[in-house]
């Protein structure tokens, strides 16, 4: 090589030296990448971690651009959404990766979410990370929800009204608080304004700093795999687990393939089926919010849907919010209520296989019937027991169940 | 991300400039992507199609403009004069010449190219300018009459800005020793008929 | 696998949710616009600018993106799509003033520069073809007792409903079960559709104007991701061969 190229590396390597003597720059990326060992054996779930921070990135990113041009006013929050896709150069482009990727940030976190069930990934050691990923997927609701209200279309003002409102279920102070949450005696300007600083400032700050405390804390452990088998247990002469490989350039290069053809689909909708079906951008959100109109049929958003079925199986409003409620804060309590001594589904017994099957089908089920207007009130609590059954009766089969006899080492 | 690194790592590779190729194609094919993927983030920062419509050339009607007179229009946001200079104002642009930092406009984007002329305009007698201050921006006081002036002991009549006391002569050249350095900006301008002139479009034949 | 019939199940459920969704507006006829064919897009917009700014606006819409998107001149557009001393810069409003709109129809027309994304271009199809005329007016089989009279009558000529008298749940009810031609109007049904297909076209292009280059430009980024998937399957084979050897 010629003198002015190992000149270069020199001069390289000596900004890496005063960088590394400063901040610990290698370290991290040795401790987060290059030396981060994980299971050899991750199958196709695992790409929905990395796809739900790929869609974390684009989500921030787009609704910076989209922040630049939108106006949180209620005279003109919509017309300046119409502005953003008529007379911003790419416009339409920005506001369709946003709210494409909205919906897809639920499909991602839903799937990565009901790998962790499956395979047991919130099992001793790994609370903490499944602790952080269910306060991550709350944030996100609010987040959400408070970004749906801001195009300011008839969903969006109704959609508020009706979610504003459940608050009104608390005793005693509801009515206050409800007033307190939408800063006026109806869901007005003021509401708009606050769940556009809350939307854009304060909930994805909160957001990226759980993102960060949800993968510390699952570097500390490392990963699980489909195998429940615990590669820690097995190490070679250096340290290393025998069935791990370093993340980077393994998982790195899988991952990339996993994003790219995520992102294949992604672009599919975004530039050919942008209001996919009217699930991901809902008709009515395309007429202006109006408050002396109601819309025949206020559904929620997909994603919320299987809660909102939740809310309708009650005949009583205060209840009905606290079993909504307790739907979500539930997942908080499953690392203790598995009591299976394995983690994963590959070595338990038909009965956690079953279960398991039962309350994905309970919960897509109840995601249809929120979405419908006259679904059966019967249907609705019989999905809604089996919702709650699932995690009532964990420990009881789990207990009880004859699991397989997990192996030493993960299977390829 | 080092590629060195990443090819020789665990065990080495049989085939080791298969994957060296893999990886600078992939890696070029990703960055013309990621690269194609900024671009609509970057133009949607342009003027928006309305702020064009905004911006779109103003025409305005000189034909009861008297001598001596400046018409204020307003032009993408900037305040842009328009002046019918009298006979006598036009004799003392090339008296002036020796005040002046730049009299020739010897700096070319500072107008277009038809007014690039001694009175710096289409018409010698119809100045049409940009009276933004070329300092820093603030709209100087016209003051066209020939006499001392508390700035100035022998003006000769013409721009004077408040901000920093930049002067300019009637045809927005500046004077030497002020703070601004260049002249005063002619925006793109042409005639329709006699009495009109339209700011932001050329002349035909000219670019 | 359990899992995998899991899956398969999974799959059904989604498939089945879609398709519930589907008619949000009962039976709707297919409109079969087709918002890429300029010439169509084209007599739409002026058809539009007859029979429909009289009273409704687009209010997001400039002429001036006409000139641009539908290959009109600008000498076209002033001398057929606007009204009075309207210049290309101006948005798409129509003449009439909202507090007349509300005085004289009871209910101002609404504007309809979004009325194809929030209803749907199959509706507004059906709806411009379902009036019929009764002894109180006209009234229309999509929307019951619009606000707005039937404004093409004189191209599709007078239809009267056919109503036949059923009993449902043991109570007698008298329904329209199609509607027929009294009176024909200055164009065949097969015209008279054609001539709907094209406002309901144009619609769709004000609804989303950027819909002309979105799906142009979509192709080409599928193209190039189909193409960057592959390769980064590739190199992903390429390093795993490290792990499964």
């Amino acid at each position: 090589m010629a003198k002015p190229a190992s000149a270069l590396a020199k001069g390289i390597d000596s900004v890496n030296t005063w960088v590394n003597e400063r901040a610990a720059v290698g370290e991290f990326y040795k401790k987060h990448l290059s030396e981060y060992y994980a299971p050899k054996n991750f199958n196709l779930w695992y790409f929905f971690g990395s796809l739900s921070l790929l869609v974390l990135v684009n989500q921030l990113l787009t609704g910076i651009f989209l922040t630049m041009h939108y106006k949180p006013d209620a005279e003109h929050a919509f017309a300046s959404v119409e502005f953003i896709m008529r007379d911003v150069e790419w416009g339409w482009l920005i506001r369709y990766m946003h709210s494409t990727g909205a919906s897809l940030f639920f499909v991602v976190v839903y799937l990565h979410m009901f790998r962790a069930l499956m395979y047991g990934s919130y099992q001793k050691p790994r609370e903490l990370v499944w602790i952080l990923g269910v306060t991550i997927y709350l944030v996100l609701m609010a987040e959400s929800f408070m970004g749906y209200v801001l195009p300011w279309g008839q969903m969006s003002y109704w959609g508020a009204q009706v979610i504003i409102s459940l608050f009104g279920a608390v005793p005693y102070v509801g009515e206050a608080l409800v007033e307190w949450i939408r800063g006026d005696y109806f869901v007005a300007d003021a509401t708009l304004n606050r769940f556009f600083a809350l939307h854009v400032v304060a909930l994805p700050l909160v957001l990226v700093g759980l993102v960060v405390l949800h993968l510390a804390a699952l570097h500390e452990v490392g990963s699980n795999n489909p195998d429940g088998v615990e590669i820690k247990a097995n190490k070679d002469e250096n340290g290393r687990p025998l069935d791990g490989i370093p993340f980077h350039p393994y998982y790195t290069v899988k991952d990339i393939f996993g994003a790219a053809f995520f992102l294949l689909i992604a672009a599919f909708i975004i530039f050919f089926w942008p209001e996919f079906g009217g699930y991901f951008l809902k008709p009515d959100n395309f007429v202006q919010a109006n408050p002396l109109v109601t819309p025949d049929h206020i559904p929620p958003v997909w994603y919320f849907t299987p809660f909102y079925a939740i809310l309708q199986a009650v005949p009583d409003k205060l209840m009905g919010v606290i079993l909504m409620g307790a739907a979500v804060m539930i997942l908080y309590l499953v690392p203790w209520l598995d009591r299976s001594p394995v983690r994963s589904i590959r070595y338990r017994s038909w009965m956690s296989k079953f279960a398991l099957a039962l309350f994905v089908v309970a919960f897509v089920r109840l995601g249809m019937l929120g979405l419908s207007q006259d679904s059966s009130t019967l249907e609705l609590r019989l999905w809604t027991f089996i919702y709650f059954g699932f995690f009532i009766l964990m420990p009881i089969w789990t207990s009880f169940e004859k699991t397989k006899p997990v192996p030493e080492r993960v299977t390829s | 991300m080092s590629e060195t690194e990443s090819l020789d790592s665990e065990q080495p590779s049989a085939d080791l400039s298969r994957r060296r190729l893999l990886l600078g194609t992939t890696s070029v094919v990703g960055a013309v992507g990621v690269a194609a993927a900024a671009w609509p983030f970057l133009a949607s920062l342009r003027p928006s199609a309305r702020a064009r419509i905004i911006g779109a050339p103003v025409e305005v009607f000189i034909g009861n403009l008297e001598p001596g007179q400046l018409a204020r229009v307003q032009w993408r946001g900037q305040t842009i004069g328009i002046m019918r200079r009298t006979e006598r104002m036009l004799q003392q642009l090339p008296e002036l010449n020796p005040r002046l930092r730049d009299p020739e406009s010897a700096v070319a984007d500072q107008q277009p190219d038809y007014a690039r002329n001694l009175h710096r305009s289409i018409r010698p007698e119809i100045l049409v300018l940009n009276v933004h201050c070329t300092h820093l921006g603030c709209v100087p006081q016209v003051i066209p009459e020939i006499g001392a002036q508390p700035f100035d002991s022998d003006w000769r009549g013409g721009f004077f800005c408040p901000c920093h006391r930049s002067t300019f002569d009637l045809a927005g050249r500046v004077y030497s020793g002020v703070p601004a350095v260049r002249n005063l900006l002619v925006p793109p301008h042409s005639f329709v008929g006699d009495d009109h002139v339209i700011i932001g479009v050329d002349p035909e034949g000219a670019s | 696998m359990t899992y995998r019939n899991l899956l398969c199940g999974l799959a059904l459920l989604l498939g089945s949710g879609l398709v519930m969704a589907a008619g949000k507006y009962g039976n709707l006829d297919q409109s079969g616009s087709n918002v890429f064919d300029r010439a169509s897009l084209q007599r739409g917009a002026a058809l539009f600018a007859n029979y429909c700014m009289g009273c409704h606006s687009v209010q997001f819409m400039r002429y001036q993106r006409l000139t641009e998107d539908l290959g009109l001149s600008e000498e076209e557009v002033l001398e057929f799509l606007t009204f009075g001393d309207q210049e290309l810069s101006d948005y798409m409003k129509s003449a009439m003033r909202y507090e007349d709109g509300e005085a004289w129809f009871g209910k101002a027309p609404p504007d309809l520069s979004l009325t194809a994304r929030s209803r749907s271009p199959d509706w507004i199809y059906t709806f411009l073809r379902s009036y019929y005329l009764t002894d109180g007016g006209w009234n229309n089989t999509v929307l019951e007792n619009p606000a707005m009279p039937h404004v093409m009558w004189d191209l599709q000529g007078v239809q009267r409903a056919i109503t036949e008298t059923r009993e449902v749940n043991g109570e007698m009810r008298t329904e329209i079960v199609s509607l027929e031609m009294d009176q024909g109007g200055m164009l065949s049904p097969a015209e008279y559709d054609a001539v709907v297909r094209d406002i309901v076209a144009f619609m769709e292009y004000v609804a989303e104007p950027a819909i002309l280059v979105r799906e142009r430009v979509g192709i080409w980024v599928m193209l190039f991701l189909a193409l960057f998937t592959f390769l980064s399957y590739l190199l992903y084979q390429e390093f795993w061969k490290d792990v499964k050897k």
